[in-house]
């Protein structure tokens, strides 16, 4: 009986993944040119301008886990919201509410696929700026980085289902999407080193949780870190799964979708 | 023994809506049943919540004995829906939707029954177009897959004929008939009523919330067996208001027992000096039994339907 149903999450998986590859012009190629385009633009600007870690990495090279990881949990939020509002809004999410489905085989399926297209597109990010950059970027501490990539795409997949079952136009989904998600990551420390910015701006970013995955994503790299990397581990860790805990009671609630 | 379908006391209210006043139904295995009743009823509230999209505020509803919420995966497995809004995914092609609705049951070597299930629907040529290059009934008529794929033995079909043109009705009552042959219980609403009495064994007609009439196609039939006089007139005559059926401007549709009674209709108007323009005659049928149980008063008891019906 279980294997039965946990063959069916992996449909939904798979669903998941070719809907995103059939248009990965648009959910792929597009995201990678764009942390191309910031690359090329903040590096050429402020190259000679700005100091992080102290002179030890050049800003060109800090930049590139930042942009890397930007683009981890923008398109990992995107993927989940934007499927689900989808299939609300056209009325085809009646297809997995009919089956045998549970809220964790819906929440496994949603949540993975998320972080395959979040994952998939900040290794894109990551070899083109490579193929780029002048400078080898080092990878330090890999294991960590990749924990950092795994847990944020997870806890912003998550964010994407909850925002694509919460929202019942895609207006309300661009709001969450630009008034939460965008600001929070653009706040986080992707483009700077938090060290650079005022004292009430520096414990401001504490607050953020984006910039606990970024700052332990980059440690990852450089093996040097604005936080204690273990700390923001257990914090982002911790989020995954409070985040995880609510997405799965809403779905077993059936909360705006099983009225 | 165990129904197809057990409903006991489901009611279910949306805000200021009594969309279900307890229902209490069930249907037999084996059985084609037909849900009739006006938009609003309550039909598509009682299949949602037999299908799991809905719950109930009371009652319980089990499909094979198995509770839709309690033991979900069962029941649903159990069941087929054929959903009344036309809906498809536009990323993907006939096949892949097939093959992918089949994956959500478990079913992952299923294509020998795709394949028997495009013949069945006449969408064998079109197993690689995109669903958005599909027409309205082409479209329909892949739902009505998408419910088989994992072969229920129980099918629900929710309106399944609109928008689809009458020879591929016919088709698609062709396969509905067979899978009924072949044990499989159907579960009908549709709007044409027509098609309820040429298929349907039995039938639950529904009106705000409530079962108001439910027996046999034959039975129904005969229970109301009678006339229903077509009168174009400016009015009827004092007293006929009562057998009044339903009126479309000067047109008048009126229940009569026998022809017998034509003779006293048209004597009052003849004594109340209304003018006949046009006047026709037709025997009962589904129709015109429907329209007699939805013109009657509404029930008050939540499980014993009361259908007022003009005296003869």
């Amino acid at each position: 009986m279980r294997a039965l149903a946990s063959r069916g999450w992996l449909t939904l998986l798979q669903k998941e993944l070719l809907r995103f590859w059939k248009v990965s012009f648009q959910t792929i190629a597009a995201p990678v040119l764009t942390a191309v385009l910031y690359l090329l633009i903040f590096s050429h600007v402020l190259e000679s301008r700005v100091s992080v870690f102290g002179g030890q990495v050049r800003y060109t090279t800090f930049l590139v886990p930042g942009l890397v990881m930007m683009s981890v949990l923008q398109n990992s939020f995107a993927n989940a919201s934007s499927s689900l509002i989808q299939s609300k809004i056209t009325g085809n999410l009646i297809f997995v509410l009919l089956p045998p489905l549970s809220p964790l085989d819906l929440y496994g399926a949603y949540v993975v696929g998320a972080m395959v297209r979040g994952l998939v597109v900040g290794l894109g990010v990551f070899i083109v700026t490579a193929v780029l950059s002048a400078e080898p970027l080092p990878v330090a501490h890999p294991v960590w980085a990749l924990a950092f990539a795994v847990l944020g795409s997870g806890i912003l997949g998550t964010l994407g289902i909850i925002a694509g079952i919460w929202a019942d136009k895609f207006d309300a989904l661009a709001a969450f999407q630009n008034f939460l998600i965008m600001p929070l990551t653009f706040l986080s420390g992707v483009f700077y080193s938090i060290h650079s910015l005022p004292p009430f701006w520096q414990s401001l970013s504490h607050f953020n949780p984006f910039f606990y995955m970024i700052d332990g994503f980059r440690y990852g790299f450089f093996g040097l870190s604005d936080v204690a990397p273990l700390h923001s581990l257990a914090l982002v860790a911790s989020a995954a799964v409070v985040l995880a805990a609510f997405a799965l009671l809403i779905l077993a609630r059936g909360w705006k979708l099983r009225h | 023994m165990t129904f197809a379908v057990e409903v006991v006391g489901a009611a279910r209210r949306f805000g200021s809506v009594q969309a279900l006043a307890g229902v209490d139904l069930a249907v037999a295995r084996g059985e084609f049943f037909g849900l009739l009743g006006p938009n609003g009823a309550g039909k598509t509230t009682l299949i949602s919540i037999l299908a799991g999209l809905v719950r109930a505020d009371r009652g319980t509803a089990r499909v094979l004995g198995h509770d839709v919420v309690r033991d979900y995966r069962a029941a649903r497995r159990a069941l087929g829906v054929v959903p009344q809004e036309l809906v498809f995914d536009p990323f993907f092609t006939v096949r892949e939707t097939l093959r992918i609705q089949s994956g959500y049951f478990g079913l992952r070597a299923n294509d020998a029954w795709i394949d028997e299930l495009l013949h069945h629907l006449d969408l064998t040529a079109k197993a690689d177009a995109n669903m958005r290059a599909l027409s309205g009934g082409m479209k329909r008529r892949v739902l009505v897959g998408q419910a088989l794929v994992h072969k229920p033995p129980v099918i629900v079909l929710d309106e399944p004929t609109a928008g689809v043109d009458v020879e591929l009705r016919q088709s698609l009552w062709a396969f509905i008939r067979k899978l009924n042959r072949d044990g499989h219980t159907i579960i009908l609403t549709t709007h044409y009523l027509e098609e309820a009495e040429a298929l349907c064994g039995r039938i639950a007609m529904m009106k705000s919330g409530r079962i108001v009439a439910l027996d046999t196609t034959q039975n129904l039939l005969s229970r109301f067996a009678g006339v229903t006089v077509r009168v174009s007139a400016a009015r009827l005559p004092a007293g006929w208001d009562t057998r009044l059926l339903r009126r479309e401007g000067n047109v008048h549709y009126v229940g009569i027992a026998d022809y017998g009674e034509l003779e006293h209709l048209l004597a009052a108007m003849r004594v109340d000096g209304i003018a006949i323009d046009e006047l026709a005659l037709a025997e009962t049928d589904l129709e015109q039994v429907f329209l007699r149980i939805m013109a009657g008063t509404e029930t008050t008891d939540d499980t014993r339907p009361v259908v007022i019906v003009p005296e003869a």
